[in-house]
């Protein structure tokens, strides 16, 4: 299954890039927002083509050997993968508002249009 | 070497640099923030090695459990540092 491992290279190489640019994204930014900005976005579409990467490389082992476990790697993949897509985002959210509920002001910011409505 | 053994590697190397974050950052939310990033990297390292070592499924199980625990720590953490009572 050659094509099938040139496929899996690919998504192998692009998950690494975007989880190695989120951690860097974490040292390059001002503050906390732009941060979670970079980080969540980039080791989310990392883990989406690695897991991809995975679930390729197992179909090809079951299409030409037939064996079965292959079958419940995928399977189990995709709930983790589902897993992390809902709670990367919701946990993001959370993180944010917390931040700026605590006190946390953006760095470099003009306007702040979630503290003007909370004073109005 | 094979493939996902580069992978392990380079996953532990941006691992690395988020705990980094996590000792440097200042701030409670910042460091909040830099451990969500671990934990989601955590996840997918694990389910690297369950294919690096062939046929262990039960690393994804981990994988799972792990993504699940780590979202309620991230919840209460972060309802604490906004000054929520519980």
């Amino acid at each position: 299954m050659a094509p099938l491992n040139t496929l899996s290279y690919v998504f192998i190489g692009i998950g690494l890039f975007f989880n190695l640019v989120g951690s860097f994204g974490l040292h390059r930014f001002p503050d906390v927002y732009t941060r979670l900005h970079a980080a969540t976005k980039c080791t989310t579409f990392g883990s989406i083509f690695l897991i991809l990467a995975v679930i390729v490389q197992s179909a090809g082992i079951w299409a030409v050997e037939g064996d079965s476990s292959q079958i419940v790697m995928c399977i189990h993949v995709v709930l983790a993968l589902v897993a992390l897509l809902v709670t990367n985002a919701t946990s993001a959210h959370a993180i944010a508002r917390a931040a700026h509920r605590s006190g946390e002001k953006p760095a470099r910011a003009v306007v702040d249009d979630l503290e003007r409505k909370q004073h109005d | 070497m094979s493939e996902w053994q580069v992978a392990a590697i380079v996953m532990v190397v941006c691992i690395i640099i988020t705990v980094a974050r996590i000792i440097i950052g200042p701030g409670a939310p910042t460091r909040l923030m830099a451990f969500d990033t671990t934990n989601t990297l955590v996840v997918t390292s694990m389910v690297i090695v369950a294919m690096m070592t062939h046929n262990r499924p039960f690393y994804i199980d981990v994988a799972i459990v792990y993504a699940l625990l780590s979202y309620v720590m991230t919840l209460y953490v972060a309802k604490y540092i906004q000054g929520d009572k519980f």
